[in-house]
C-alpha cells in the first residue's frame, strides 16, 4: 500500500506542478504594462465605493453545516458498505436506524424552513 | 501476454523498467523514476486531451444549436483550440490592486490540479492504472473538496466583493450537491464490497447501472451540478453576478479555470463509465488489455456526449430551485435508495446472481414510481400561475373611451 | 531512512503551520494555515499506511470543517481588512502554564510502561472490512455508532434553531 500512496503523493505534486509551470511560461510570454485603470478592482465599471466588505447571509453557514453532518454520516457508512457482503440483516437494520435518525434531523430542518434559499 | 499488439502500453512500461534496471540503478530508485515518469505522462496526457475536448464541445454545441461551430481554422476547425491556446498564452496577467499574491495565484493551480488528481486512481485496463489505492472512491471525493477550496481562494484573493459573493454561491452549490454524490456512490461500494476502483470494475459481471439505476441517475445529475455545467451553471452565466468568482483573472489563469471545467466534465464521465457501466469490461478484455482501454473510452464518450446534450438543451435553474432539488429530492432519494437496496439485497437468496439482479431492478422500479407519485403530489398543491392582463387605461382623455379588458388565450 | 526524513519534514510543516494559525494577523491567512496543518496530519496518516484515515481527514476536515471555519470567519468579521493584535501584556503567564502542562503530560506519557509500538496495519481491504464489522458488532462499537448519529442530530437541531431564530428575529 505504501507504493500506491507514494504514487498518489507524486501525482498530487505533479498535478500542481504542471499548471504552475504553464502559468509561469505564460507570465513570461505576455506583455507587462500595469496601469492604474487596469489594476483597479472591477465593479461594473465604476470606482469602488466604501471598503470592501460583503453582506454574508446566514443561509450559507446553515448549508455548510448540514453538509458537514451528512459528510460525517457517509464517512461512517463507508466501512459498513465495504463489509456489507459479510454482514447479517440485523446489521442492515442498525444502519437503517442510523440513517433514519439523521433523516429526522433533515425533516426538522425542512419544517423550520432552514432549507429554503433565504 | 507480452506481445506488443495485445498490450502496447504495458509492453512499453516493462521495457522502460528493464532499461532502468539494466543501467544498474537500485530497485527503489527504479520504482521512483518509473512512478514520476508515469505520473508526468498521465497528467500531461489529460491536459492535452482537453485541447481536443474544447473542439468537440464547440462543434457539437454548434450542431445542437443549428449552426456549424468552428470551421475556419484548419479542416473542420480542428486547429481552433490550438489557436485559442496560443492567444491565451500571450495575454497579459492583470492582477487587481490589493490582491493577496499567493492566494490569488494558487487558486487556478489548485482548481485544475484537483481535477487532474482524479486520474491517478482510474483503471484504464486490467493492468493499466496509476495507483491501486484501496480507498479510491473516497480519494475522488477528497480531491473534490480541494477544488472547492480553490474556488474560495479565487473569490477571496481577488479583493473584489462580487468575486467573493460569486465564490460563496459556487461553494454553496458544490457543497450541497456533494451529499447526494457521496451517498449514491455508497451503493456500488456496497454491491462490490470494496472502495478500490479496480475491484469495482471486476465485480461488475452485471453493470451496476442495471443493478442500481437510481443511484446512477443521482450520480449523473449531481456530477453535472458539481461540475457547474448547464442546467446548473448559474454561477458563470453572463446575466448573473458578473462572471462569478473568476472575474479578476485574465490570460492563462482564467484559461485554467476553463480547462478545469472541461476536464472535469470528461473525468466525471470517465468515473461514471468505470463505476456504473463496467469500466474496461467487455468481450476479451481480460486477455487483450488494449481492448479494455478501447471499451472504456467508448463508454466514456457515450456518457460525455449525453452530458453535452443535457448541457445544450436544458434551460438554467434558479438557485432556489437548485437547492430545493438537492435537499428536498436528491438527498432523501439517495438515502432511501441506499436503505431499500441494502435491505432487499440481504433478503434476496444469496449466491444467485439473476435473482439478485431482478430483485434490485424491482426495488428501483418501485422507488421510481413512488418518486413520481410524490413529485406529482407536491406539484399538484401549487397554484398554477395565471397570466391575466388587467384593463389598460388609455393614455389620453380616457373618460369617455370604454376600458378594454384584455382577456386572451393566456388565461387558463 | 527516507521515510524518517519525510516524516520529520511533514511533522515540521504541521507544527509550524499550527503555530502560524495563532500568530498571523489576518484571520483569512490563519484559516489557510489551518488547512495546511490539517493536510500535514493527513500526510502523517498516509505515512502510517492508514489510507482510509488520510482520505477521511481530507474529506471531513479540509473539505467541510475548514470551509465551515472560513464561512464563520467571513460571517463575523470584515474579512477584507482585518488586522487584530495577537497578544496582550500577560503572554508570559500563558507561556509558563503551557510549559508546565506540557512537562506534566510528557513525564506521564514517558513513564507509562505499557506504551509500545502496535502491530502494523495489514494491507488491502481487510482493515476496512474489520472496521465495518466492528461498527455493527454489539459487543464492540454498535452503541457508539448509534449514539454518534444522535450527536449529529443534536448538532443539526442546535444549528437550525440558532440560525432560524436569528433570521426570524431579523426579518
Amino acid at each position: 500500500m505504501q507504493n500506491d500512496l507514494l504514487y498518489i503523493g507524486i501525482f498530487m505534486l505533479i498535478s500542481l506542478f504542471i499548471p504552475g509551470i504553464a502559468i509561469t511560461i505564460a507570465g513570461l510570454l505576455g506583455p507587462k504594462k500595469p496601469a492604474p485603470i487596469k489594476n483597479s478592482v472591477y465593479e461594473c465599471g465604476i470606482e469602488t465605493v466604501g471598503e470592501t466588505w460583503v453582506q454574508f447571509k446566514a443561509q450559507y453557514y446553515v448549508y455548510a453545516l448540514i453538509f458537514l453532518v451528512f459528510d460525517v454520516e457517509t464517512i461512517f457508512l463507508y466501512p459498513w458498505a465495504v463489509a456489507y457482503n459479510i454482514l447479517t440483516i440485523w446489521a442492515v437494520f442498525e444502519m437503517v436506524l442510523f440513517v433514519i435518525i439523521l433523516l429526522g434531523g433533515v425533516l426538522f430542518a425542512w419544517q423550520k424552513g432552514a432549507l429554503e434559499w433565504q | 501476454m507480452n506481445s506488443f499488439w495485445a498490450d502496447p502500453i504495458g509492453f512499453v512500461i516493462l521495457w522502460f523498467i528493464s532499461l532502468l534496471q539494466g543501467w544498474g540503478l537500485p530497485g527503489d530508485l527504479v520504482l521512483l523514476i518509473s512512478y514520476v515518469v508515469g505520473a508526468l505522462l498521465l497528467a500531461t496526457g489529460s491536459l492535452l486531451l482537453v485541447i481536443f475536448l474544447i473542439w468537440v464541445e464547440r462543434k457539437i454545441g454548434g450542431r445542437v444549436q443549428d449552426r456549424l461551430g468552428p470551421n475556419r481554422v484548419g479542416p473542420y476547425g480542428l486547429i481552433q483550440p490550438i489557436a485559442d491556446m496560443l492567444k491565451i498564452f500571450t495575454k497579459e496577467f492583470i492582477t487587481p490592486d490589493g490582491a493577496d499574491k499567493l492566494v490569488y495565484n494558487l487558486a487556478p493551480i489548485l482548481s485544475v490540479g484537483s481535477v487532474i488528481m482524479i486520474w491517478a486512481v482510474v483503471p484504464f485496463a486490467i493492468n493499466l492504472y496509476g495507483s491501486n489505492l484501496n480507498v479510491g472512491v473516497l480519494y475522488i471525493v477528497a480531491v473534490g473538496g480541494l477544488g472547492e477550496l480553490g474556488i474560495i481562494l479565487a473569490g477571496w484573493g481577488s479583493n473584489n466583493k462580487f468575486a467573493l459573493l460569486g465564490a460563496f454561491r459556487a461553494v454553496a452549490q458544490l457543497l450541497s450537491y456533494e451529499v447526494p454524490m457521496v451517498a449514491s456512490l455508497l451503493i456500488p461500494v456496497m454491491l462490490a464490497g470494496s472502495m478500490n476502483l479496480n475491484e469495482i470494475v471486476r465485480a461488475q459481471t452485471v453493470p451496476f447501472i442495471v443493478m442500481a439505476p437510481i443511484a446512477a441517475l443521482i450520480f449523473f445529475i449531481s456530477s453535472i451540478a458539481e461540475n457547474g455545467r448547464a442546467p446548473f451553471d448559474l454561477l458563470e452565466a453572463e446575466s448573473e453576478i458578473v462572471a462569478g468568482f473568476n472575474v479578476e483573472y485574465s490570460g492563462l489563469k482564467f484559461g485554467f479555470f476553463f480547462v478545469g471545467d472541461f476536464l472535469h466534465a470528461f473525468t466525471l464521465a470517465l468515473l461514471f463509465a468505470v463505476i456504473f457501466l463496467g469500466g474496461w469490461n467487455g468481450p476479451a478484455a481480460d486477455s487483450i488489455p488494449i481492448l479494455g482501454f478501447v471499451y472504456l473510452m467508448i463508454k466514456t464518450t457515450i456518457v460525455y456526449f449525453l452530458g453535452l446534450l443535457v448541457r445544450f438543451s436544458l434551460p438554467r435553474f434558479r438557485i432556489d430551485q437548485m437547492m430545493a432539488l438537492n435537499w428536498k429530492v436528491l438527498v432523501p432519494l439517495s438515502l432511501a435508495t441506499l436503505m431499500l437496496t441494502a435491505i432487499f439485497d440481504k433478503l434476496a437468496p444469496a449466491g444467485n446472481l439473476l435473482v439478485q439482479v431482478i430483485v434490485l431492478v424491482l426495488v428501483n422500479l418501485i422507488i421510481w414510481l413512488l418518486l413520481q407519485e410524490f413529485l406529482a403530489r407536491a406539484f399538484r398543491d401549487k397554484p398554477q400561475r395565471r397570466a391575466v392582463l388587467h384593463s389598460r387605461p388609455q393614455a389620453d382623455a380616457a373618460e369617455d373611451a370604454p376600458a378594454q379588458p384584455q382577456t386572451d388565450a393566456m388565461q387558463s | 531512512m527516507p521515510i524518517q526524513i519525510f516524516f520529520l519534514i511533514v511533522a515540521a510543516i504541521t507544527l509550524i503551520s499550527a503555530v502560524m494559525v495563532v500568530t498571523v494577523r489576518r484571520m483569512m491567512h490563519a484559516a489557510l494555515w489551518l488547512v495546511l496543518s490539517l493536510f500535514g496530519v493527513a500526510l502523517i496518516f498516509a505515512l502510517l499506511d492508514a489510507s482510509f484515515y488520510a482520505v477521511i481527514q481530507l474529506i471531513v476536515y479540509i473539505g467541510a470543517i475548514a470551509i465551515l471555519v472560513i464561512f464563520a470567519v467571513m460571517l463575523t468579521r470584515r474579512v477584507m481588512d482585518d488586522d487584530a493584535a495577537q497578544t496582550n501584556k500577560n503572554w508570559w503567564v500563558a507561556l509558563i502554564a503551557v510549559l508546565v502542562v506540557f512537562g506534566g503530560i510528557a513525564a506521564t506519557a514517558l513513564s507509562w510502561t505499557r506504551l509500545q509500538v502496535g502491530p502494523g496495519i495489514p494491507p488491502g481491504d481487510s482493515i476496512l472490512v474489520d472496521f465495518g464489522t466492528a461498527l455493527i458488532n454489539p459487543q464492540k462499537y454498535a452503541i457508539p455508532f448509534e449514539v454518534s448519529s444522535v450527536l449529529l442530530l443534536a448538532a443539526v437541531i442546535g444549528a437550525i434553531y440558532v440560525a432560524v431564530d436569528r433570521k426570524g428575529g431579523k426579518g
